[in-house]
């Protein structure tokens, strides 16, 4: 595994691109088919966001990402590795999802310990796994909380630390399940520039079209369990017709043509 | 649990007995209590030299004893049966206050409160210099299967969660006009459990999800070791060591 190894050291040089699902099928036990031929290319260092109605197959698709649901046609590789069962470790570190509710994702007695697990799961003890949890909180501004159980924290704050949880894996994709959701407008906004901040590739499922245009240049559309349209954020947000077509809406009084992105 | 992790029996402090590693302390009061209960019942004496062992840690823990007598107080329900043992056991009978009591009663009551007391006692006491978390670490150090930990770990991180559940859905209910009167409510009660049940389980399959997607595969990775030096152990083995000495006088001095 001499290559990939090399592809997450320096991300933003390599040509293979973090994600590439290929013809993506799938169909849950009871036959409801939720995927029909999903095709996306992600390159390192990009900023996509995944939007799509309910029902459209999000989660579905991201739950294909690091093996958890496998079996359809069609198929996922991370960095070049593909997701098969003998691969799973290793695309588990290489696929960080934070999912939507952080109750979910912080099960650990403490922040610190909460942050350790995954590096801890693949081996890593002592000096090395302190560190690598001090830089994690630190990326998130949580470092003053490491020894606080997670329930003690606020909502955001916890979103917060689901975030490190997943960059202590030094992944090279970050997958964001509706980062914004429950999220007051100052936290929504520290976790955006916490966003910005980290140099990773990011695939964020989210309903919310104003967070995707300031957080990501590139958006796809999954509707009907088929990427539906890819493009330039602010593009496709101006595409009226496309945008009623997939039951995607702007909030009241917001223009994509008037807003300034932030670099 | 509104205090979460602080639970209401830990007491912050930074004693000898506080800075102790947990596993020591859980092993020291567990042979604290073997002892106590290999103590014979007719050797009064040993019972409180017992007694003044476990003040004597209370003291150095900084523990009052309006604390620790208050938490006694959870045996209670426990000690009923033996409070009614003298009435109902048969045998030679005595007449205390003018009540005919039976004597081996009498004494299997004795023999079931004292140690009781003493063992509640020194649990109280090993819980308030302890944190929970603690507790935890020391029970994995002491080789409990991993399983259990993990479901006592998991209880501490989603009791208030799940208790939050719980108390929105009583605010939704009571929102609605529902008030708790009688055996009719009793089904509406019965369905919020069975609601919350569902809802928890769900929680369970996000949470081994979410475990899974950071490498869980079957075993917690250990992230703190407890770990403990040889004269950690012999202060801690001080209690049951000298306990066990006043059991052998009650033994061999009649």
């Amino acid at each position: 595994m001499v290559g990939p190894v090399n592809a997450s050291s320096s991300p933003s040089a390599s040509p293979v691109p973090s994600l590439e699902v290929t013809g993506l099928a799938y169909a849950y036990p009871d036959g409801h088919q939720a995927l029909f031929g999903v095709d996306l290319t992600v390159g390192a260092g990009e900023r996509v966001a995944l939007l799509g109605p309910n029902g459209a197959g999000k989660t579905t698709l991201v739950l294909h990402l690091n093996g958890i649901l496998t079996g359809g046609l069609g198929g996922v590789r991370v960095g070049g590795l593909p997701v098969e069962k003998k691969n799973l470790a290793e695309i588990r570190r290489r696929v960080g999802i934070v999912f939507q509710d952080p109750d979910d994702q912080l099960f650990m007695p403490t922040v610190r310990e909460d942050v350790a697990f995954g590096p801890a799961a693949s081996g890593l003890r002592g000096p090395e796994l302190e560190a690598r949890v001090r830089r994690a909180l630190e990326q998130v501004g949580m470092e003053e909380f490491a020894d606080r159980p997670p329930h003690h924290l606020s909502f955001g704050q916890r979103r917060r630390v689901a975030v490190a949880t997943v960059l202590a894996m030094e992944p090279q994709i970050l997958v964001l399940d509706e980062p914004s959701s429950n999220l007051d407008p100052a936290s929504r906004r520290e976790l955006a520039d916490i966003l910005r901040s980290l140099d990773v590739t990011v695939l964020m499922v989210t309903h919310d079209l104003p967070y995707a245009l300031e957080l990501c240049p590139r958006s796809v559309v999954l509707s009907g369990g088929v990427i539906a349209a890819d493009g330039p954020t602010r593009d496709l947000l101006c595409d009226e017709e496309l945008m009623r077509r997939h039951r995607l809406e702007l909030p009241f009084g917001f223009d994509p043509r008037t807003v300034t992105v932030p670099a | 649990m509104g205090a979460g992790h602080a639970h209401r029996l830990y007491r912050e402090g930074s004693s000898p007995v506080h800075r102790l590693p947990p596993h020591c302390k859980i092993a020291a009061t567990f042979l604290f209590v073997l002892v106590v209960v290999s103590t014979p019942r007719e050797a009064f004496a040993a019972f409180a030299g017992h007694a003044v062992l476990l003040g004597t840690v209370a003291v150095l823990a900084r523990v009052p004893a309006g604390f620790l007598l208050k938490r006694l107080l959870i045996e209670v329900p426990f000690v009923g049966f033996a409070v009614l043992l003298p009435f109902v056991a048969r045998g030679e009978q005595i007449e205390v206050l003018g009540l005919s009591l039976s004597v081996s009663g009498l004494w299997g009551a004795w023999n079931i409160l004292v140690k009781g007391t003493l063992g509640v006692a020194a649990s109280v006491l090993l819980a308030s210099t302890t944190e929970l978390r603690e507790l935890l670490l020391g029970l994995q150090r002491l080789r409990m299967p991993p399983t259990l930990v993990q479901i006592a770990s998991f209880m501490i991180r989603y009791m208030d969660v799940v208790s939050g559940e719980m108390r929105r859905m009583r605010i939704a209910r009571e929102s609605r006009g529902f008030e708790t009167r009688g055996i009719r409510q009793w089904s509406v009660l019965a369905k919020s459990a069975g609601a919350l049940f569902i809802r928890s389980y769900e929680r369970g399959e996000r949470v081994h999800l979410a475990m899974v997607s950071r490498g869980y595969a079957g075993t917690m990775p250990v992230i703190d070791a407890a770990v403990a030096s040889r004269a950690q152990w012999a202060r801690a083995c001080a209690l049951p060591a000298a306990a066990l000495g006043v059991c052998l006088m009650g033994w061999l001095v009649p």
